[in-house]
C-alpha cells in the first residue's frame, strides 16, 4: 500500500502492462501519456494507479460499446458472420440464435460454411439446441448459392432474423475474400439492403494481426461490428483498444465460454477493469 | 504500418559511417527499435526483454567491419540470435518407441488441433509409410468426432469407431487397445480445445497423457496469437509436458512472434507449421524464414 511516484519508470511499467494485454505499442503509449498528464511525479497509491488505468482504457472503449439492434423494418434482418478460421463464428451464431429466440424472435440459420469438415453438422446441432431451423446443402456446395436460397426461404417462412455462417478465411487470401463479396452480392439481388449486420468475430488471443483483419474484412465485407470470443481464457483482448482508436467500429458482444448462454454484451468498464487487474499484481 | 527493421536501423545508425566498435549508446538506440519491432510482431514482452539482453551483450563493443554499415551489423546480430533462439536444428515428429506410438494433440479452442491431427496422420502415412489410427477424445464440441471422421476419409487414415458416452481417458484407452490389436504403428489422439484456467479440463488432458504414456505431446497453437502465447505454452507444458509445438495459420499475414515466445518459454521445438485449411498444408519449420518474417524482412 505504499505510495510511489508516478515517474517515468512507473509509467513505463504501466505501458508494459498494456502491451502485455495486447494493446500494441502505439495504443499503450497513448494511454500511458494520458495517465501521466497532470500527475507526473506526484505521489500515488497503487489502487489509484489501477483506477486511473482502468478509467483511461474505459474512456477509449466506451464509445464503441454499442448493443446490436435488430431493425424490425427488415424481415428477415440478415446477420452475416465472418472471420478467420476457428475464431468462434459458428458457436457465436448458436449463442445469438438462443438470445434472439428468448426475445421472442423467430430465427433461421444458414450453413454457409460448405468447406470445412463437419461444419454443417456442427451448425445443425446448434439449430437443435436453440430450436432454429437450419438451411444446409451438401459439403462442397457453392456458398453464395446457399446464401441466396437461405434468404429466399427465410422471407417465405417469415423469419425475423437470418444468421448466416461462413467458412473461416484468412484475410490475405484474395480468392476467399472475393467469395465473401460474392455471397453479399447475391443476397442483394433479393434484398438490396442485406446483409443488415456483418459481424467480424475476433479471438481474444489474437495479437496485432487483428488490425489487418478488421481493415481487410471491413473493405471486403463491410463489417458493421465486432464480437470478441474466448475471454474466459487468460487473454485479455486489449487489441480492442487499438481497434477502437483506429476504426471506431462497435463492439457488440463477448464470448465467455462454449455454452449457449456464454455470450455477454460488451461492457467497456468490465473489460477495462480486467485489463487493469493485471496492473495491480505488477505495480 | 511496419517497415523492415533494417530500414529503421539504418535511419538510426545511419550517421555512424565511421568504422570501429559499436558503443553502448549506439546499441541502446538500436535496441529500442528492435524492441518495438518485436512487440509489433507479437513477441511476448518478457521474451523481448531476454532477447534484447542477449543481443546487447553481443553487440556492445562489436567491431563494425568495413563492408557493412552499423545498421546492417546490428540486424545481423539480431537475426542470428533470433534463429538461434527459434532452434537452429530442425526437429520433427519422433516415432522412436514401441508401436503403437501414441501422439497426443492439445491446445486452446479452435487452434487447429483436429485439422492438424489429420495432416500429421497423412504425412506419416505417405512419407513414412506408417499405419496410423486417429481417435477423437473431444466429447464436447458439437460434431467434433464427425469432423475427424470426415478428415480420416479424406486422407484415407482409419478413425476409431465413435462410441457415445465414454470419457476422454476411456476413449484414449480404447484407441490404444485398438491400435495394438490392429497392428498400427501410430495412434493419434485429438483432444477437445480447452482454456488453461479450466482446471478440470487441464487435469483431464494430463490424465490422458499419463494413461497412454504419450510419446509426443504436441501443442497446436495459432500463429495469430499475441502476448498470451507465453501463458498458453507455459500452462500446457507444466501440466502435460510438451514435446513440441505445431504452429498453425502460418499462411496468414501475421508476423508470427508467437513462435519465438512459445519456444523461448518452454524450450520445446516447433516441429511443424500449418499453412492452409487443406490436409496437405503442413510444412517443416524453418527458423531463418520465421526470423525474417518476425523482423519484417
Ligand atoms: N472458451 C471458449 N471457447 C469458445 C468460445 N467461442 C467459441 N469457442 C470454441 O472455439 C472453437 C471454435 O469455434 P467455432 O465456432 O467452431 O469457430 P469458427 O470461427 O466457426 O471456426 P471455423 O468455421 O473452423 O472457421 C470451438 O471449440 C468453440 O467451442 C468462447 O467464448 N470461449
Ligand atoms: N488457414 C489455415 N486454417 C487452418 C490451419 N489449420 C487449421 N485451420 C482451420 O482452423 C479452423 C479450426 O480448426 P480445427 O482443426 O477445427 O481446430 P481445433 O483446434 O480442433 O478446434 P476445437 O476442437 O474446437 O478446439 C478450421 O477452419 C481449419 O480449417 C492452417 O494452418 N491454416
Ligand atoms: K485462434
Ligand atoms: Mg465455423
Ligand atoms: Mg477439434
Amino acid at each position: 500500500f505504499t505510495k510511489r511516484k508516478l515517474d517515468a519508470q512507473t509509467l513505463e511499467e504501466l505501458e508494459d502492462v498494456l502491451v502485455q494485454a495486447d494493446l500494441g505499442v502505439a495504443a499503450a503509449m497513448r494511454i500511458t501519456e494520458n495517465i501521466g498528464e497532470g500527475r507526473f511525479d506526484k505521489e500515488i497509491a497503487p489502487e489509484e494507479v489501477k483506477r486511473i488505468l482502468a478509467e483511461e482504457v474505459e474512456k477509449a472503449l466506451a464509445p464503441v460499446a454499442k448493443p446490436l439492434t435488430i431493425d424490425t423494418a427488415h424481415k428477415p434482418f440478415v446477420i452475416l458472420m465472418v472471420g478467420v478460421n476457428g475464431a468462434g463464428k459458428t458457436t457465436t451464431i448458436g449463442k445469438l440464435a438462443s438470445k434472439f429466440a428468448a426475445d421472442g424472435k423467430s430465427v433461421m440459420l444458414a450453413a454457409g460454411d460448405t468447406f470445412r469438415a463437419a461444419a454443417i453438422e456442427q451448425l445443425k446441432i446448434w439449430g437443435e439446441r436453440t430450436g432454429a431451423p437450419v438451411l444446409a446443402r451438401e459439403q462442397g456446395a457453392d456458398a453464395a448459392g446457399l446464401a441466396y436460397d437461405a434468404l429466399n426461404q427465410a422471407r417465405t417462412d417469415g423469419h425475423d432474423v437470418l444468421l448466416m455462417d461462413t467458412a473461416g478465411r484468412l484475410q490475405n487470401k484474395t480468392a476467399l475474400m472475393a467469395e465473401l463479396e460474392k455471397i453479399i452480392r447475391v443476397m442483394r439481388k433479393i434484398d438490396e439492403s442485406a446483409p443488415h449486420a456483418v459481424l467480424l468475430v475476433l479471438d481474444a488471443t489474437v495479437g496485432q494481426n487483428a488490425l489487418s483483419q478488421v481493415e481487410i474484412f471491413g473493405k471486403a465485407a463491410g463489417v458493421t461490428g465486432l464480437v470478441m470470443t474466448k475471454l474466459d481464457g487468460t487473454a485479455r483482448g486489449g487489441i480492442l483498444v487499438a481497434l477502437a482508436d483506429r476504426f471506431g467500429l462497435p463492439v457488440h458482444y463477448i464470448g465467455v465460454g462454449e455454452g449457449v448462454d456464454d455470450l455477454e454484451p460488451f461492457a467497456a468498464r468490465d473489460f477495462a477493469q480486467a485489463i487493469a487487474g493485471i496492473a495491480e499484481e505488477r505495480i | 504500418m511496419f517497415e523492415g527493421l533494417s530500414e529503421r536501423l539504418s535511419g538510426i545508425l545511419g550517421g555512424l559511417t565511421r568504422r570501429g566498435k559499436l558503443s553502448d549508446q549506439d546499441v541502446q538506440n538500436a535496441l529500442r527499435e528492435v524492441r518495438r519491432a518485436l512487440l509489433e510482431a507479437d513477441v511476448a514482452l518478457e521474451v523481448v526483454r531476454s532477447f534484447t539482453d542477449r543481443v546487447r551483450e553481443r553487440a556492445v563493443g562489436a567491431e563494425v567491419v568495413k563492408s557493412v554499415t552499423p545498421g546492417q551489423m546490428v540486424v545481423k546480430i539480431v537475426n542470428d540470435a533470433l534463429v538461434e533462439m527459434l532452434g537452429a536444428e530442425a526437429e520433427t515428429i519422433n516415432l522412436n518407441a514401441t508401436p503403437p506410438v501414441p501422439i497426443l494433440m492439445v491446445g486452446l479452442q479452435g487452434s487447429g488441433k483436429t485439422t492438424t491431427t489429420a495432416k500429421i496422420a497423412r504425412r506419416l502415412k505417405e512419407r513414412d509409410k506408417k499405419r496410423v489410427l486417429m481417435a477423437s477424445l473431444d466429447t464436447r464440441r458439437p460434431a467434433a468426432m464427425e469432423q475427424l471422421a470426415v478428415l480420416g476419409g479424406q486422407v484415407e487414415v482409419d478413425t476409431l469407431p465413435i462410441v457415445t458416452g465414454q470419457s476422454a481417458p476411456q476413449i484414449a484407452r480404447r484407441a490404444m487397445e485398438a491400435g495394438r490389436l490392429g497392428g498400427y504403428d501410430v495412434v493419434m489422439l485429438d483432444t477437445a480445445g480447452r482454456v488453461t484456467v479450466d482446471e478440470a479440463l487441464m487435469d483431464e488432458a494430463a490424465e490422458v497423457a499419463r494413461t497412454v504414456d504419450a510419446h509426443e505431446v504436441l501443442l497446436v497453437a495459432d500463429a495469430l496469437t499475441g502476448q498470451d502465447a507465453v501463458n498458453t505454452a507455459r500452462a500446457f507444458d507444466e501440466r502435460m509436458g510438451l514435446t513440441g509445438i505445431v504452429l498453425t495459420r502460418m499462411d496468414g499475414d501475421s508476423r508470427g512472434g508467437a513462435a519465438l515466445s512459445m519456444r523461448a518459454v518452454t524450450g520445446k521445438p516447433i516441429k511443424l507449421i500449418g499453412t492452409g485449411e487443406k490436409v496437405d498444408a503442413l510444412e517443416e519449420f524453418h527458423p531463418s524464414r520465421v526470423a525474417n518474417r518476425i523482423l519484417g524482412m
